[in-house]
């Protein structure tokens, strides 16, 4: 069992094998739990697949790099509960692809976001941070108010999130053009979108344009972060990882 | 190996090594190494002037914060690491590169065209959002192609070594190669929405997703930044110095305990999130443990200076690559201080994780890289020296004045950022809001772009001085300062 280590050192394939066992055990011993233990993901309710809209609104916050200043877990301490509200659950990111937990607050977290500011806050600091928010130091996206959202190929998104594991069903996919266009129109009527996706925020986010714009697919998303899991009616050992 | 063939014909003719790809890969490294300092001056002069986006989409912090990383890890330090992977395995085996000039060629340059695509491609906004792992997915099935031709490369070398015994530089190099094909691989499978678009979605999701990045994660820093440049330092601070390596054994013990555990450190980027708790605590423990085998690497290449202690002195190179292990020594001490949870709740999220990033990028990576170079310039264009060793000196002391302005600065602005956030007044009411925070870093970020500036400068020095000796002229065949030895 026990080799010599100038056999080793002689012996590249041997060396190369040894070197790939040795950095295969840590990876193995952590990922793969995650996997097989049932309890990493805490059984709540509420957390569902993004509507087309919101998945289009995702991908410009991932764009943009958003996530390189805003995190999106809050920890479970007692000030961050404070300031931002129930600490994250590993379910409230299990549709995240990929996650966004980020890793640097230049700016707050966002985990929780949803619900706390106004539309029309939402896209005037998006157009100039500082117009709001007279210390930030975000930069001013100005372009995505007027930018016309692409979303001919929406189906082709959520097809492509089913095949690795999404768990959009065929009606979602059929509709998802119908769907993104319901969520911007507050005049349409929205009991089809809710009823495959619950608690979609509809409305017109951006007000300033006629158009679908790029802008209203990321404050839809914005406006539904946290806010799907309801904390208040949800027994403690829900919660338990 | 074919050490009996060799000995029947007496002592082999030293065979012509692949050279001309190391030299354009030196060449290559320092205008990477200007590209990553200066959109890092640039990104931190954004944070202190926030109008300096210019309100444009393409140069957003969002944006250009990938390119600086990706400049500096994947553009400078690993065309670095093609080239002194090149020189060293050739030297050390006394063998030609295995598939000789174009293999060398296609491993350089297929992966200079990775570069091109993955930063134009950030840009222009394609990007999966994985930190170090941005590109999207054409550019990760290319950059495979290129590692899969860069480990055939460097295998067959070592396969076709005249020494019997593969030297410690090489085992570095190896497991580098080869843990970063791993990681890249897993972390990075995605399915494409179309095949001739840009997005793509990745294999894993949520909480297992944040675990598989922050394993890939920490070990771009352990294999790519770490691994592979202890790789450098075991050849080129022996023969900088003109000593063997302090101890065999320990590089040995070293060597194994660190590819060992450095895998097991990626959940401390995850303490106390939705990463269950089993599994940070794994992370802490092993991210403490790694403490030992990083401190053994750089008692290994200190120690190597015993009876040569005099020659920094002499030579500003070897200064670098001796403060970079310095570097080394403080930021592997500071990160298992960082990853233990108590501590973790204060730093991470601050800028004190970016201070601690940059003592090792900076003063650790760059160090080594520039220190190397000193070395290797002159070898590789035949030039009895470098054009000036006083700017060499110039370049040691800006270049150190400024991380020391730029670590510091992270430090008080990392603590104090931290320490904000969960005051609370006598009241019990939380004591600042977030932006009262952000505006309170104001001083120190001008503090960190002022070290960047620096730092810069250094490097604009060196380019000078490198481009002056190259320029310079050859020394003659006869005049030669004394033979290349061989390892």
């Amino acid at each position: 069992m026990f080799i010599r280590h100038s056999t080793i050192e002689k012996n590249v394939i041997l060396m190369v094998v040894l070197t790939l066992i040795t950095v295969s055990i840590g990876g193995l011993v952590q990922i793969v739990p995650l996997f097989t233990i049932e309890s990493t993901i805490e059984r709540v309710d509420g957390v569902r697949p993004y509507t087309p809209l919101e998945v289009l609104g995702r991908n410009i916050y991932i764009r943009e790099g958003c996530y390189l200043c805003h995190s999106q877990q809050i920890r479970p301490f007692k000030d961050e509960v404070e300031r931002y509200g129930h600490y994250s659950l590993a379910a409230e990111s299990m549709y995240d692809k990929p996650f966004q937990w980020g890793s640097k607050r230049t700016g707050p977290d966002l985990a929780r976001v949803g619900g706390r500011y106004s539309d029309d806050w939402h896209v005037a600091h998006l157009a100039s941070p500082r117009a709001v928010v007279p210390e930030s130091i975000m930069p001013a996206y100005p372009f995505l108010a007027t930018r016309k959202l692409e979303f001919e190929d929406i189906a082709q998104h959520l097809k492509a999130l089913r095949a690795v594991g999404t768990p959009y069903t065929d009606e979602m996919i059929a509709n998802a053009r119908a769907d993104l266009e319901a969520q911007v129109n507050p005049d349409a009527d929205p009991t089809a979108l809710e009823k495959r996706y619950p608690r979609a925020v509809v409305g017109k986010f951006n007000s300033a344009s006629a158009e679908i714009t790029e802008l209203d697919a990321l404050v839809a998303y914005l406006q539904m972060l946290g806010t799907l899991v309801r904390f208040g009616d949800l027994p403690p050992d829900r919660l338990r990882q | 190996m074919s050490s009996s063939a060799a000995l029947s014909t007496g002592p082999s003719p030293a065979p012509r090594y692949v050279e001309d790809v190391i030299r354009v890969a030196v060449i290559l490294t320092m205008f990477w190494g200007i590209a990553a300092f200066t959109v890092g001056v640039v990104i931190a002069a954004q944070l202190v002037w926030p109008q300096l986006s210019f309100d444009s989409e393409y140069i957003t912090f969002g944006r250009l914060r990938p390119l600086h990383t990706s400049a500096a890890v994947f553009a400078f330090g690993g065309t670095a690491l093609i080239g002194t992977a090149f020189h060293v395995v050739q030297r050390t085996c006394r063998a030609r590169l295995f598939g000789g000039a174009p293999l060398g060629w296609f491993v350089l340059l297929g992966y200079q065209f990775f570069i091109v695509i993955a930063a134009t491609g950030y840009l222009l906004g394609i990007t999966q959002s994985k930190e170090y792992a941005e590109p999207e997915w054409y550019a990760d099935l290319w950059l495979t192609v290129v590692w899969v031709a860069y480990l055939i490369a460097y295998l067959g070398t070592v396969l076709k070594r005249e020494e019997p015994h593969i030297y410690v530089a090489n085992w570095f190099y190896l497991a580098f190669i080869i843990t970063i094909a791993m990681l890249h691989i897993v972390n990075n499978l995605a399915m494409p929405v179309s095949i001739v678009g840009t997005k793509s979605y990745g294999a894993w999701s949520g909480v297992q997703d944040a675990m598989i990045q922050w394993w890939y994660g920490h070990n771009a820093v352990g294999f790519f930044l770490t691994a592979a440049f202890l790789g450098m330092m075991y050849y080129y601070i022996p023969k900088a110095a003109n000593r063997p390596v302090y101890s065999y054994r320990l590089s040995i013990v070293h060597f194994w305990s660190l590819v060992f555990m450095y895998i097991w450190a990626g959940p401390h980027h995850l303490h106390y999130t939705s990463l269950p708790d089993w599994a940070q605590t794994l992370g802490m423990v092993f991210s403490v443990m790694l403490w030992m085998p990083s401190w053994g690497g750089m008692i290994n290449g200190l120690m190597t200076l015993s009876g040569a202690w005099d020659k920094l002195r002499t030579d500003p190179g070897l200064r670098f690559s001796v403060t970079a292990v310095g570097f080394y020594g403080m930021s592997t001490f500071e990160g298992p201080v960082m990853s233990i949870k108590a501590v973790n709740s204060l730093s991470h999220y601050t800028d004190w994780t970016i201070g601690h990033v940059h003592s090792g990028a900076l003063g650790w990576v760059a160090f080594i890289v520039f220190g190397t170079m000193y070395y290797l310039v002159p070898k590789m264009w035949n030039r009895p020296a470098m054009w000036s060793t006083r700017l060499i000196g110039w370049h040691y002391w800006i270049a150190t004045i400024g991380i020391v302005l730029y670590i510091t600065a992270m430090w008080v602005s990392g603590i104090m950022q931290g320490l904000m956030w969960r005051a609370y007044d006598e009241l019990g009411f939380l004591q600042y809001s977030f932006v009262e925070t952000v505006a309170a870093m104001k001083p120190f970020y001008a503090i960190r772009l002022l070290g960047g500036v620096f730092f810069l400068t250094g490097g604009l020095i060196m380019a000078y001085n490198m481009w002056r000796t190259i320029r310079g002229e050859p020394v003659a065949a006869a005049a030669r300062p004394r033979p290349a030895l061989a390892a």
